[in-house]
């Protein structure tokens, strides 16, 4: 999903996340209004916000262990594995108010990556990333599609994601 | 890859919110502070006598917990809502009247609890005798439930809201009337050295009542705080 600032990229987003209500329409999954059955619709995404949803206050690997732990049984060992793959596994002990945007982001990624959902609903992912993290990051989208699943990403340029071209909606500002 | 059951998430939210608690005590000790400091000013602004005291101790007891549990609200949602974890739970595909109740419980285990077990030496102080101060601690255990109840809804409401305090107090004060009506007098009864069976028994009812329906009432209004 591509469109300059304030075109309503994120207010689409959260209106399909369900946490906003369309003015008109509805949103359907296979036919089925979304809202019919909130809880299993968001049971069947996860969505990464414009903030990253971690606790200052928590380590890395608890914010994962909570956050993910909500929607599915997690191992500690899933969690450091995820941990890892984003290049962050030292900062499993640190508490988040201690790690920089990007590394915030990289956890926030982590978690969308433990979700276990098929659809990833993604408000540009890339914020705050590095030019590693980037890579990361479109690595862990490329499997998650490899693996059959689909993604919803909202950015200002269309993510390059290896062996994938992604299908472009265009808002207008 | 099983899902979690409703129940084992309830208990990663009433952990996780205690061990928060835990991480930034002195805010959750606040309350307590407030409580115990507006207590003991009643016998420094009235008069040191205990026997005077004791005529007016179930009412300061019941109106300083009361205004405590208010102080202690303000911290219940917000900090969820502002680092954006409360969205996470909102979309975690968990019934979100049951995080709200487990998130409720976990706030009146950090801020209500406390404040029952210090009663009996703040009630001792402003002269309530040895025999009722279990009544004072059974009254305000079930009070501060139904202010934690009844608060968690006002603050779910007011989350949006830049200055949401002063409407927060507004909202919940008039709710909390009844609670405080029966509550002070449970102990006014026990003091006088009759049974407080009654008005315990009718704030019981109020708790029970305010438990089973204040979650989805929360929930509720925590989905409206989100759009």
């Amino acid at each position: 999903m591509l469109g300059p600032n304030g075109s309503g990229k994120t207010t689409l987003l959260r209106v399909i996340a369900g946490l906003l209500l369309p003015e008109a329409g509805q949103v359907a999954c296979n036919g089925r209004d979304t809202r019919a059955d909130r809880d299993a619709w968001s049971a069947a995404f996860s969505y990464l916000a414009h903030s990253d949803g971690l606790k200052p206050e928590l380590t890395a690997g608890e914010n994962l262990a909570f956050e993910v732990g909500l929607r599915r049984r997690v191992s500690q060992a899933e969690v450091d594995g995820a941990l890892g793959d984003l290049g962050i596994a030292h900062a499993r002990n640190q508490l988040v108010a201690t790690l920089s945007a990007g590394q915030c982001r990289r956890v926030a990624f982590a978690r969308i990556m433990l979700s276990g959902a098929p659809l990833w609903i993604l408000d540009e992912p890339y914020t705050n990333l590095d030019r590693d993290g980037s890579v990361f990051a479109s690595a862990i989208i490329g499997r998650h599609l490899d693996a059959g699943g689909t993604a919803l990403i909202a950015a200002h340029q269309p993510p390059a994601i290896p062996g994938h071209r992604p299908r472009n909606l265009e808002l207008a500002a | 890859m099983s899902r979690t059951t409703t129940l084992s998430a309830a208990l990663l939210v009433y952990r996780r919110d205690l061990l928060l608690a835990q991480r930034h005590w002195g805010q959750v000790a606040q309350p307590l502070v407030f409580f115990v400091m507006v207590a003991t000013l009643f016998p420094l602004a009235l008069s040191p006598e205990l026997s005077e005291l004791r005529r007016i101790a179930s009412g300061v007891l019941w109106v300083a917990a009361l205004l405590a549990s208010l102080l202690g609200l303000e911290l219940l949602f917000r900090s969820d809502h502002a680092d954006g974890t409360l969205e996470q739970m909102l979309l975690s595909g968990q019934p979100l009247s049951v995080l709200a109740l487990a998130k409720g419980f976990a706030h009146w285990t950090a801020c209500g609890l406390p404040l029952v077990l210090f009663s009996p030496f703040v009630a001792g102080a402003i002269g309530v005798p040895l025999d009722s101060l279990g009544t004072v601690m059974v009254s305000l255990a079930l009070g501060t439930g139904i202010l934690s109840a009844i608060g968690a809804i006002g603050s779910a409401l007011t989350l949006g809201l830049r200055r949401g305090s002063l409407l927060l107090g507004l909202l919940v004060l008039p709710l909390a009337m009844p609670a405080l009506i029966f509550g002070a007098r449970a102990i006014d009864l026990s003091i006088q050295g009759d049974s407080a069976r009654g008005p315990l028994l009718l704030l019981a009812a109020m708790l029970v009542l305010a438990v089973t329906l204040a979650p989805p009432a929360i929930a509720a209004a925590l989905r409206i705080s989100a759009e």
